[in-house]
């Protein structure tokens, strides 16, 4: 009701706003011509434009007009074990405005286990409450049954979402398994959602942690040694796989090592509807900060997947994206301050994660990519801003300079040359993980709903102005192929009389020695041996129904101290098999 | 080693009682043991060469010209012919009990086949049912094969099922019962397939055993939930088994078992690889260095997967294995040069027969229908006519491909795999110009159905020498049941492991020395309801098999105590969350922050 209400705001004069002389870039060409904007909608382009008398006239001076960036990922004032990162909306949008970026698209977190919708709106008063640009939010399912299908069916077609982020990695925590990615990829898939995926394998993950932790590794360099490039790139390669299988258009988030971005490539060239998204840290530098003697400044690149030790990354990236390898960008900007980080100050899996990058994201891309002659100007304002805008279903609305589009407009100074440093940008960290770049190219005036918002270097946002923009299902940029696909993809079975000839006896109950099928019958993970250290003797069924969860799941991690054997029971047949009536009678 | 001798007498013993055709074949006996080839183009792996060879007990003691041999042995006269390595089939289920039912070839009639194709080795696969020990497994294989083997065998076992108990067994098996294998199922969900958690501790224990980890790579989650959909579309036959199988799920499976195998360092061996993506995850991999192996089969060398959609269910479903037979009938010719040029390195057939009967199982329900091919007769003659005769390959990466490098790969090379002095006399003299139609009618296995039916191959064995004895000869098969020994393989085979120490040497790992951060650390809530992505190492204390560390949390579930105190055990694992506030406080640092 918010948001209606603002959008009901009458304009002011301010509203009404004149660019000349710049050169309009789009995603397919660049060309001269005159802005005349009114209520934050563009009007009229084109020259010598009949506009009301005294309105605020802009001089471009030939400068490039681009669309606003709009930054797909990130996540601000994200709660955490009741704190929360240390840019809000309304600090976290004002960064991005500094940087040329008019829209956020944000993550909602749902607690595993909490309402998808609740989530949902608490984010949106946050947001609402704050935000100085426009913004959309991702929905991210952190558990699965019915009732979040039925949620995610609700935010699909009742609440403007379209896009929902799944984990692979975070292991008993956040993580699906196949079966449930299966299951959700094949809903959205259906309802015309985009199927976002955290690429990383959580239970390998789990296992070098415990191992790094083990060899007394306890500082954040920890963190990437535990998360190896190759689990992320082995997590994209399952994620598209599913994918595929279940006829959904998939996009990565966070795209962070060279193995990970070559699986995306490699998957698009064999035709899959992959979308690959390299964040401003991944893009801008690497992980050999994690070996800093600086905890705090170690500390701060923490965030997963991890930037690549490799420091070839960066480049390689930016070359996937200016080649349309990878096609969007965000900056997953999630900041915490040292303070928080040093949660983790004895054991690196208890850092909170997220690095800076919402203010960056633009020049550095500009810096990387379009001065070194990887991309043009146009391919930049693809990767910036309309592609991400394809992908919500916004587009043209936003993401592209045109009459009738939002007037998010960023005049762009190709020429700037600024350093990046703590003491000057606009979030509230202690630390930026691009400390001392120079990057060259930066807007020189951002427009964000028709008003100016940065003029001559200073900022003018107004927190709470900022609308929620609906996304729509089906965006046509994905789902056009993929509802021709599934025309195709229809199965006939072979027309066969009966088969009648002798059929051998078998036992339907035990599937024995043989690897065939799916059989719902066997009785696996019924570890037998496991059971004889499960001691329910004497105390009640409570404690009984207490082992039965855990040798199912981890058998492994059940000691087997020798010394307790004797406590068997001398019968322990009869022992196991009441136990497995009993897990029978639990499951089924 | 040890059991060599024994064995050697229960199995003349053996012979002598059971040989078929008893009263020549006695006569035989004697002189069998001593045999002379002479003329021949022998044919290693790395080389050609002309020479005479003669063998004795078994072994083979001379190779050269102009031999000393003791007088009236049986010489056999090459002429000039190839005289190469028995092949190893590194890859057969027979006597494969399933359901109450059993394959319908037995050790004996399978190597029977084997022989008849010119394969002297076969390595079987022990499954142990979920629940039963592998050592009580392992035993019954041995018992049905050593009463039945016709030539030597060596075993494979299987994990179906992970906890401590099956490590210390796999412990056993290596340090005692000549096992350097184990093979691991991503697929057969709820059956045998394991988790990525538990599949990264398997091969950190193999990797520390020093032994070979086998994958069957088939993503089971995704396999399940398309047979279910299939089903429920009302497609019940052969072909569902391929529409839910698609070789995307073969080829992800490969490349996590990849990914782990990269990780915890450990050599893997991809059994079955039955497609284009699979063989191609294997090659990437391997040029990114990975210790892998890829084994494609007799199947996916020979034949494709058009034939599920046979209108004859019979055949459509003596089709039917797992990774399925790909539908791309351009499979069989890239799996043929990738196994040519390098990247397929091993051949097996996976030989697993089931009668139409037994196949009737799944008449109604593809996901009942028991599978495997047959290949292991097959095997020699179809890699000779689809890669030698076409030039793909010369006749060293023939026995390369079919012999050595198995013998190399699971430590039993030069006794196997190579005709040198003190080999064991494993020979095959090879006819490269003989063609055959194969076809049920004629192959020595018991099924009914023969995937190969009709196809022409040209090469076949004329001559096997299988422990220095003939057992094929001018088209008559002399098989005895039962002489064949179990060979033995010893852990840490250098062909493998060589690169994987030189690796662990590299891979230590160090901290970096940092002074104690004394700044201030924010509260934060003792039992989080975490939002943000926190990491949940703490969740699982991994790795307790291979270091051995005790994790504290564990010692609870050990039970006895008489109060209950346990009931917590059903709680989430998550509670055992390293507590970064512990009770109390952490003096100075909690008051600064």
């Amino acid at each position: 009701e918010i948001a209606q209400e603002k959008e009901h705001i009458p304009p002011k004069k301010n509203d009404r706003l004149l660019v000349k002389g710049g050169r309009i870039v789009n995603d397919d060409q660049s060309f001269y011509a005159d802005i005349y904007m009114e209520d934050g909608v563009i009007k009229q382009i084109g020259d010598n434009l009949i506009v009301p008398g005294g309105i605020k006239t802009v001089e471009a001076n030939g400068k490039m007009v681009i669309p606003g960036g709009i930054d797909n990922h990130t996540h601000f004032q994200m709660p955490y074990r009741g704190t929360t990162t240390v840019d809000d909306f309304s600090q976290g949008s004002k960064a991005a405005l500094a940087g040329g970026t008019t829209m956020i698209v944000d993550h909602v977190i749902p607690e595993p286990g909490s309402s998808l919708i609740e989530a949902f709106e608490q984010w949106r008063s946050w947001a609402d409450e704050k935000t100085c640009c426009d913004y959309s939010l991702h929905v991210d399912i952190t558990h699965w049954n019915d009732s979040v299908k039925q949620e995610v069916d609700t935010l699909l077609k009742e609440k403007g979402v379209n896009s929902f982020q799944v984990y692979m990695a975070y292991k008993d925590f956040y993580q699906m398994s196949n079966s449930e990615l299966y299951e959700i990829f094949t809903f959205l898939g259906e309802m015309g959602g985009i199927v976002q995926v955290h690429a990383e394998n959580g239970e390998i993950i789990a296992e070098e942690q415990a191992r790094m932790l083990e060899m007394g590794i306890t500082g954040p360099e920890g963190h990437v040694l535990s998360r190896p490039e190759e689990l992320e790139a082995e997590a994209v390669f399952r994620a598209i796989t599913i994918a595929s299988q279940t006829n959904c258009p998939l996009y990565v988030t966070r795209v962070m090592s060279k193995s990970a971005a070559d699986i995306i490539s490699q998957a698009r060239k064999k035709g899959n509807v992959v979308f690959g998204e390299p964040i401003a840290a991944s893009l801008g530098t690497d992980g050999t900060h994690y070996w800093s003697k600086n905890w705090a400044k170690a500390a701060s690149f923490v965030t997963s997947p991890p930037l690549s030790p490799d420091p070839t990354t960066p480049d390689y990236l930016n070359t996937l994206l200016a080649s349309g390898d990878l096609n969007v960008t965000g900056s997953a900007h999630c900041t915490f301050s040292v303070a928080q980080k040093a949660i983790g100050k004895d054991d690196f899996t208890q850092i909170p994660e997220g690095v800076n990058g919402v203010e960056e994201r633009m020049s550095l891309i500009w810096d990387k990519a379009v001065t070194t002659g990887k991309m043009d100007e146009n391919m930049f304002v693809a990767v910036t801003s309309t592609n991400a805008a394809k992908i919500l279903n916004l587009y043209p609305r936003k993401g592209r300079v045109a009459v009738g589009s939002d007037a998010d407009l960023v005049i762009w100074d190709s020429d700037a040359v600024r350093t990046i440093t703590a003491k000057t940008h606009n979030s509230a960290a202690e630390f930026n993980v691009f400390e001392g770049m120079e990057l060259r190219g930066a807007p020189s005036v951002v427009i964000c709903q028709g008003k100016l918002v940065l003029e001559d270097g200073n900022l003018h946002a107004i927190s709470g102005v900022g609308r929620f923009i609906p996304c729509t299902p089906f965006p046509d940029f994905a789902y056009k192929r993929v509802k021709a696909r599934k025309q195709l993809a229809i199965l006939r079975a072979v027309p066969r009389g009966m088969y009648d000839g002798p059929v051998s006896d078998f036992s339907p109950m035990s599937r024995g020695g043989t690897p065939s099928a799916s059989a719902r019958t066997s009785p696996t993970k019924q570890p037998v041996r496991n059971l004889h250290h499960s001691a329910f003797s004497l105390a009640g069924n409570p404690a009984q129904r207490g082992e039965l969860q855990q040798p199912f799941h981890l058998p492994i991690r059940l000691p087997i101290p020798c010394c307790h054997r004797k406590y068997q029971e001398p019968d322990t047949h009869t022992q196991q098999q009441s136990t497995l009536t009993h897990y029978n009678a639990l499951h089924t | 080693m040890e059991l060599l001798l024994p064995l050697w007498c229960v199995c003349v013993r053996v012979c002598v009682r059971l040989s078929v055709g008893e009263s020549e074949r006695e006569k035989d006996f004697q002189h069998n043991d001593r045999l002379l080839i002479k003329g021949a183009k022998i044919v290693n792996d790395d080389q050609s060469f002309c020479a005479d060879i003669y063998m004795e007990d078994g072994h083979i003691k001379q190779i050269g010209e102009n031999l000393i041999v003791p007088g009236g042995v049986k010489t056999i006269d090459a002429h000039g012919r190839m005289l190469m390595p028995g092949g190893i089939d590194v890859h057969t289920r027979f006597q494969m009990p399933d359901r109450g039912m059993t394959s319908v070839d037995d050790f004996y009639q399978g190597t029977r086949a084997a022989l008849a194709g010119g394969t002297t080795m076969i390595i079987d696969h022990v499954v142990p049912e979920p629940g039963v020990s592998l050592l009580s497994a392992f035993e019954q294989w041995r018992e049905w094969a050593d009463s039945k083997s016709c030539c030597d065998y060596s075993l494979h076992v299987d994990i179906t099922e992970w906890h401590k108990g099956v490590q210390e067994e796999m412990e056993a098996l290596v340090k005692d019962h000549g096992v350097n294998s184990f093979l691991v199922y991503l697929a057969y969900k709820d059956v045998f397939q394991l988790t990525d958690s538990q599949v990264y501790e398997v091969f950190s224990v193999i990797r520390d055993l020093g032994a070979i980890a086998q994958v069957h790579a088939e993503n089971g989650d995704i396999v399940a939930e398309e047979q279910r959909r299939i089903l429920e579309q009302g497609i019940t036959g052969p072909e569902g088994h391929v529409l839910s199988r698609p070789e995307e799920v073969e080829a992800e499976a490969v490349n996590r078992s990849v990914t782990v195998a990269n990780q915890t360092n450990c050599p893997l061996y991809v059994t079955k690889v039955m497609s284009k993506s699979a063989a191609d995850v294997i090659a990437q991999a391997r040029k990114k260095g990975t210790v892998v192996y890829g084994e494609p089969i007799t199947a996916s060398l020979g034949t494709d997967g058009s034939h599920y959609w046979s209108k004859n269910w019979a055949k459509a479903a003596a089709f039917i294995t797992s990774p399925p037979l790909s539908p791309d009938p351009t499979t069989p010719d890239y799996l043929s040069s990738l196994l040519s040029c390098g990247d397929l390195q091993v051949t097996g057939s996976a030989h697993c027969t089931f009668n139409t009967a037994q196949r009737a199982v799944g008449k109604d329900d593809f996901t009942l229908i028991p599978e495997g091919t047959n290949g292991t007769e097959e095997r020699m003659s179809l890699i000779w006519d689809k890669c030698v005769v076409t030039g793909k390959m010369d006749e060293n990466q023939f026995v390369a491909v079919t012999s050595t490098n198995a013998a190399k790969i699971f430590n039993l090379y030069p006794r196997k795999g190579r005709i040198a002095v003190g080999s064991d006399a494993d020979l095959v003299l090879w006819d490269p110009d003989v063609t055959k139609i194969i076809s049920a009618k004629s192959h020595n296995s018991n099924v009914e159905y023969n995937i190969f039916e009709g196809v022409e191959v040209r090469g076949a064995p004329l001559v096997v020498i299988s422990q220095g004895k003939i057992v094929l000869e001018e088209g008559n098969l002399h098989t005895t049941e039962g002489c064949g020994r179990f060979v033995g393989r010893k852990p840490f085979s250098d062909y493998v492991y060589k690169r994987i120490k030189a690796r662990s040497r590299l891979a230590e790992l160090r901290g970096v020395p940092r002074g104690l951060y004394d700044g201030p650390v924010c509260d934060v809530s003792v039992t989080p309801k975490t939002m943000t992505p926190a990491s949940s190492a703490k969740t699982s204390p991994a790795k307790q098999a291979v270091a051995g560390a005790q994790p504290v949390r564990n010692l609870h579930q050990s039970g006895f105590s008489l109060s209950g105190a346990q009931v917590d055990d059903n709680l989430p694992r998550r509670n055992t969350q390293r507590i970064v506030e512990p009770p109390g406080g952490r003096a100075n640092i909690t008051s600064l922050g």
